[in-house]
């Protein structure tokens, strides 16, 4: 290992993935212009304490319900055992593969006064008949905890599977029942991860568009909208972005402490295998209900009802163009899912070798992203790819766009926005290497970059699995970056789904909306299979 | 690190595959026509195609709302590839134009085929088909004769009757932007805060929403634009709302257009010239607004026979681009109103 | 192959880890570190290993400069095995990759048999397909020797490595590990704080306090002629009763004149601690020497009394555990001491 490799690698990422960021900030900055006052005094009075309140409500209502559906499912699959629970282990992760804004015009479309549903029980049950409103914080709240406790669900059924034996034993030696073990000791000790789940899914909230405006629901992010688009204040629009990155280093602060407390956690190996807690007659046909309700409405019935409007509109809108959008959907996540993958693991490294200011920053600002809404940090790529493009000309002579408008531009995007999600995984799998391993393997004569290929990839393999999927869903479910920086002939699934439904077309948007449910069921299908191989081998 | 690089240089080897095998048609003899789009793609590929076709020439698109394109044309600068900018709102053509981002175009075709209201003096944009926004209402609940103008919803009597979409939808702010421009802003804030109180339920996020709840009896009255109604109606014989056109007295019904102009940048500007001409002329004009149940710009053509049976209207004449001008001032005027 | 420091140091901050640390071990010969925790034995390994970079000084393997002088040769590069006080056994992989780990010979049958040679070498051939989790801490330990042993390292470094196994598997394993480090004819150095394991195994032991060395000796020298009152102290159990010096081999104490080989050239009516250890002191019923059992453990064989002597001052004996004495009771001692270690009172 040469001196300065270890400071290099992270400087690097970091450069490239803060490159959109820095592209924004530099455009406040600049921008920054006389007009705005009037602006600012206008959204003062009448915008902000609204959608800030909104937002607040929004954010920590989804969280809890998150935190409460992904936390009690992960601990019924995980360290009980009732009626379908090896059905529901990996079946209540699909819903990762819906995408908020699909769940949404789902539920709209179905639930809201004129939906199916609630003229089906006007007309059993009469006119009078008291539907609560689907479009209202409530309904919106409600979808997108559907959405996002797949997130939970995923990091806390890890933790338990790992801990669950020796904590339920613990508890029982303690005289404690298995309830009050969950709380008292499980939730405890998985607090690191519940928490790195939770803070997902609040960053997810937070920067979401989509959803959202189906809803009509006004947050942060819709202002940010509305003042760049609607008052054409670009200015305004990222001073409010700014605001928000105030709100998201907050979160990030939350989820380090809790992957400060996640390292301690994970030092203790060793991992037996313990039967399941049988849960008997009618308290496990309360678990299979619970599970088969939050399956049934984060999933099934929406695919259901995707399924039936897709099969209306095949026959016009189904063909091979198709196969294009299938393809580069799949290519675009595949190659996101890489790129942010190799970024984590370069910071990863770095963090482990040279664990000082430097590398830290770097960490921070890298994953500053996924909180910050989709078409801030499109300008920002296009704005700092602009720049690079004209030193390029100004060096190179020609004309024309060179990085600008490239599937480059695509996956820089996608990379300052999912960096976080590939960055956690990788952490957590870097933690849980003991530094003695390392020493060992250079002992016994390994160069570092054996190290890295015979000791670090083997046995961050599932951690590096669980951060590529992350990615590769995320990015195939991603709108606003590929609407506003795909190149030519670059059109994906989710752009088919926005061309429909700006349109109001929802049913023609079921189609491409399955599709992406479809695609992004095999790359869900490998995490829950590859957590069932670990539980086994646990 | 080296491991690294041979996963970023795999990376590279399929991007560089995927691109070939997947980066659309192969380019036509030619300079390809690159058009950026705000109306979708489901409304204009085929014509698209056919232009291209026809031409000998590849024509490129990204379809996008308006103003997220706006703000890309606007970053690209003088080096985007787009040679036309279509629009589906006149206010985002106002704004295309005051940012710089379109250029003059003298055309005598498109200037005798479009009419004056409907396209920009100096020659940046032309309207392409022309939409109302005007009220609709349930047949099954609501006399024709019960309505009138824009500013009657706001009666007592439609309290707890009127729908509206959101006060955020550009459709929504140009109608405004529009009315602050005939009767000012004070009268136009009175006049909106009297619809939010008639409200019937929260703001929709769509038309078609708002015109299924009018159907499933959720209010009475709402706004919208003409051809969601169109298809709905296309879809469900009998589907029982219809349209009336507001102000017919006053100022005319609110029109706005989807329209489009060639940009400031334009590499292929004689092609983005002779593609407006064909977009306006008679043949294309016709299919151009009846894919989408809209009104050709160019008044020689006939609409969809379905949308003329919605009868005919007096338009609001005042030029659709001054909408532009007051479109902040609506903004916030509706900000204010409590309009979300 | 010769492991030689020469005048080693490395400070951590303000904190000092080793001062100007200079010793050998002979090729072929087992080295020990001891002392105390934080007495910086952890950072002379490492830096022999290439893990610490020292501030100064020299490291030296068969006459190889490792570190020193501007030279630096990283630790994959030094041939130099080290087992790790965890084991740090790969877990994803078995015993017997574990142990081919380092092996980098061409041919992959070559591999295999040194491999399984290193663990039958350790007794442990029959384990060869088990992953680390599913051996117990003493097999772990053997297969982290043979994996360490198998690359034919110029020197094997063990880092603490019985503190974390139970205590009646230590002395076998210990005897075990010596038997290993000798049939490979390898060069070692260990580092520990319990003295039993140092005995255990080394041939030659170096006391450390505080990054200092305060002795370089072979067992049986460091106990029974400590260089120091650290070391006395810290080597074996011990009590110190004052006497003066008479003359060349004479003390006079309060148990009478002591004749023997002094540790210390003192000049005569110099003022003297004289370390008294269990094995100096005899029980005999006979002798008019009387202390009074203050303390009393049984172990098996012995007793172990403390006794309270008549100025007041303690000794310790072993005492054949047929010789039964109450708390409170006076019992006859005598002294049997042929090597006398001293300290100038100061």
């Amino acid at each position: 290992m040469r001196a300065s490799s270890p400071r290099l690698g992270p400087a690097v990422a970091a450069i490239t993935v803060a490159l959109p960021m820095i592209a924004v900030l530099i455009a406040v900055v600049h921008g920054a212009t006389g007009t705005d006052a009037e602006l600012w005094a206008h959204l003062r009075e009448h915008v902000l304490a609204r959608v800030v309140a909104n937002t607040v409500i929004l954010v920590v209502g989804v969280v809890a319900i998150a935190a409460v559906l992904g936390t009690s499912l992960a601990w019924l699959t995980a360290a009980c055992e009732f009626p379908g629970r090896a059905f529901f282990s990996w079946a209540l992760l699909l819903p990762m593969a819906m995408p908020a804004y699909v769940l949404a015009f789902v539920a709209v479309a179905t639930l809201d006064y004129a939906g199916a549903v609630p003229a089906a029980l006007r007309g059993w049950f009469g006119d009078g008949f008291p539907v609560p409103p689907i479009r209202s914080t409530g309904g919106t709240i409600a979808v997108l905890a559907l959405a996002g406790y797949p997130y939970v669900y995923l990091m806390a059924r890890g933790a338990f599977l790992t801990h669950g034996a020796r904590v339920l034993e613990a508890a029982q030696s303690l005289g404690l029942g298995p309830w009050v073990g969950l709380f008292r000791v499980a939730v405890p000790l998985a607090r690191p991860w519940l928490a790195g789940g939770a803070a997902l899914v609040a960053m997810e909230t937070l920067a979401d568009f989509g959803a959202v405006s189906v809803f009509n629901y006004d947050t942060f992010t819709t202002a940010i909208y509305q003042a760049w688009f609607g008052l054409f204040s670009i200015e305004t629009a990222l001073g409010l972005a700014l605001f928000l990155l105030v709100l998201v280093a907050a979160a990030l602060a939350v989820e380090h402490i809790a992957r400060g407390r996640a390292r301690f956690a994970a030092a203790d190996a060793g991992v037996r295998r313990a039967e399941r807690l049988r849960l008997p007659g009618a308290r496990g046909c309360c678990a299979f209900a619970f599970a088969a309700t939050v399956f049934a409405l984060g999933f099934l019935l929406p695919a259901v009802a995707l399924a039936g409007w897709a099969w209306d509109v095949a026959a016009i809108d189904l063909d091979s163009r198709y196969l294009g959008y299938i393809v580069r959907t799949l290519g675009l996540a595949g190659m996101a899912a890489l790129a942010c993958l190799a970024l984590a693991l370069v910071l990863g490294y770095a963090a482990r070798v040279a664990d000082g200011a430097v590398t830290r920053t770097a960490s921070r600002v890298a994953t500053l992203g996924y909180a910050i809404p989709g078409t801030v940090l499109a300008v920002g790529v296009v704005s700092a790819l602009g720049a690079i493009d004209d030193r390029w000309r100004a060096l190179a002579g020609g004309e024309g766009l060179w990085l600008q408008g490239t599937v480059f531009a695509l996956l820089l995007g996608y990379v300052a926005r999912f960096l976080a999600v590939a960055h956690g995984p990788v952490i957590g799998g870097f933690t849980r290497i003991r530094p003695s391993l390392e020493e060992a393997a250079r002992s016994l004569g390994l160069s570092t970059r054996e190290v890295v290929s015979r000791l670090h990839l083997p046995l961050l393999g599932a951690g590096i699995g669980t951060a590529a999927l992350l990615v590769f869903v995320d990015v195939m479910k991603e709108m606003p970056i590929t609407l506003m920086t795909r190149p030519f002939g670059w059109d994906t699934l989710a752009v088919r789904v926005f061309e429909m439904t700006a349109e109001g077309e929802w049913e023609r948007a079921a189609l491409p909306s399955l599709a992406i449910v479809v695609a992004g069921l095999l790359p869900v299908a490998l995490l829950t299979w590859r957590m069932e191989r670990a539980a086994r081998a646990a | 690190m080296s491991v690294l690089i041979a996963l970023l240089g795999r990376l590279v080897a399929v991007y560089a595959l995927a691109a070939v095998a997947w980066a659309g048609p192969a380019p036509a003899a030619g300079e390809p026509l690159v058009v950026y789009s705000a109306r979708k793609y489901q409304l204009v590929e085929q014509l698209f195609l056919e232009y291209g076709r026809e031409r000998g020439i590849e024509v490129k698109s990204v379809t996008d709302d308006g103003a997220p394109l706006i703000q890309r044309l606007t970053a690209e600068g003088a080096k985007s590839p787009a040679d036309v900018f279509i629009s589906v709102d006149a206010g985002d053509l106002w704004r295309a134009t005051e940012a710089g981002l379109l250029s003059p175009v003298k055309s005598p075709m498109l200037e005798s085929a479009i009419p004056a209201h409907l396209r920009d003096p100096a020659g940046h944009w032309f309207g392409l088909a022309v939409r109302a926004r005007t009220i609709a209402y349930s047949t099954e609940r609501v006399k024709p004769a019960e309505l009138s103008t824009y500013a009657a919803l706001g009666d007592a009597r439609w309290n707890g009757k009127l729908c509206l979409r959101s006060g955020k939808a550009v459709y929504n702010q140009s109608l405004v932007a529009m009315m602050i421009g005939d009767i000012g802003e004070e009268a136009t804030e009175r006049l909106v805060r009297s619809w939010v109180a008639n409200l019937a339920a929260e703001p929709f996020s769509n038309d078609t929403l708002l015109l299924k709840a009018i159907a499933a009896g959720q209010c009475d009255v709402g706004i919208v634009n003409t051809y969601y109604l169109g298809r709905l109606q296309h879809e469900a014989q009998g589907f029982p709302v219809q349209i009336f056109w507001a102000d017919q007295k006053g100022r005319g019904t609110h029109v706005n257009i989807s329209g489009g102009g060639v940009t400031a940048h334009a590499k292929n500007r004689a092609e983005a010239i002779r593609f407006l001409e064909w977009l306006a002329s008679p043949d294309i004009q016709q299919r151009f607004a009846a894919v989408n149940f809209e009104f050709p710009a160019n008044e020689g053509v006939d609409p969809l026979p379905e949308v003329k049976a919605w009868g005919e209207f007096k338009p609001n004449l005042v030029n659709v681009g001054t909408i532009g001008k007051t479109q902040s001032a609506a903004v916030m005027l509706i900000d204010r109103a409590g309009w979300h | 192959m010769r492991l030689e420091l020469r005048e080693v140091s490395k400070s951590f901050g303000d904190i000092t880890a080793i001062d100007r640390l200079s010793f050998s071990v002979g090729a072929g010969r087992i080295g020990c570190l001891l002392g105390p925790s934080g007495s910086g034995k952890s950072t002379v390994l490492r830096s022999i290993a290439g893990f610490e970079r020292p501030d100064a000084g020299e490291v030296l393997a068969g006459g190889e400069l490792l570190s020193g002088r501007g030279t630096w040769v990283p630790p994959e590069r030094r041939r130099i095995g080290m087992v790790f006080q965890d084991f740090a056994l790969f877990p994803h992989l078995d015993a017997l990759a574990n142990v081919a780990f380092g092996l980098h010979a061409e041919d992959r049958d070559k591999r295999r048999r040194r491999a399984l040679e290193m663990l039958e070498l350790v007794g442990l051939a029959a384990e060869a397909g088990r992953f680390p989790h599913e051996l117990s801490g003493g097999q772990q330990q053997r297969v982290s020797l043979a994996r360490a042993l198998a690359p034919r390292p110029r020197i094997v470094l063990l880092d603490e490595p019985f503190s974390n196994l139970d205590a009646d598997v230590r002395t076998e394993l210990a005897q075990q590990v010596r038997a290993a480090l000798v049939a490979e004819g390898a060069t070692a150095l260990l580092v520990t704080h319990d003295q039993r394991e140092a005995f255990a195994i080394a041939h030659e032991i170096g006391v450390l306090r505080a990054g200092r060395l305060e002795q370089w000796d072979a067992p049986w020298r460091l106990y029974h002629s400590p260089a120091t009152r650290f070391v006395a102290d810290f080597v074996g159990e011990g009590t110190f009763i004052q006497g003066t010096v008479l003359g060349p081999g004479r003390v006079s104490t309060e148990l009478g004149v002591i004749e023997g080989e002094l540790s210390t050239d003192q000049p005569p009516g110099t003022h003297v601690d004289l370390l008294l250890r269990p094995d100096d002191v005899i029980h005999d019923d006979a002798s008019e020497l009387r202390a009074e059992v203050v303390e009393r453990a049984f172990r098996g064989a012995q007793f172990r009394y403390k006794l309270r002597l008549p100025s007041g001052a303690t000794a310790l004996s072993f005492v054949p555990s047929h010789h039964d004495h109450a708390i409170g009771e006076h019992i006859g001692i005598r002294l049997d001491a042929q090597h006398l270690v001293g300290f100038p009172r100061g």
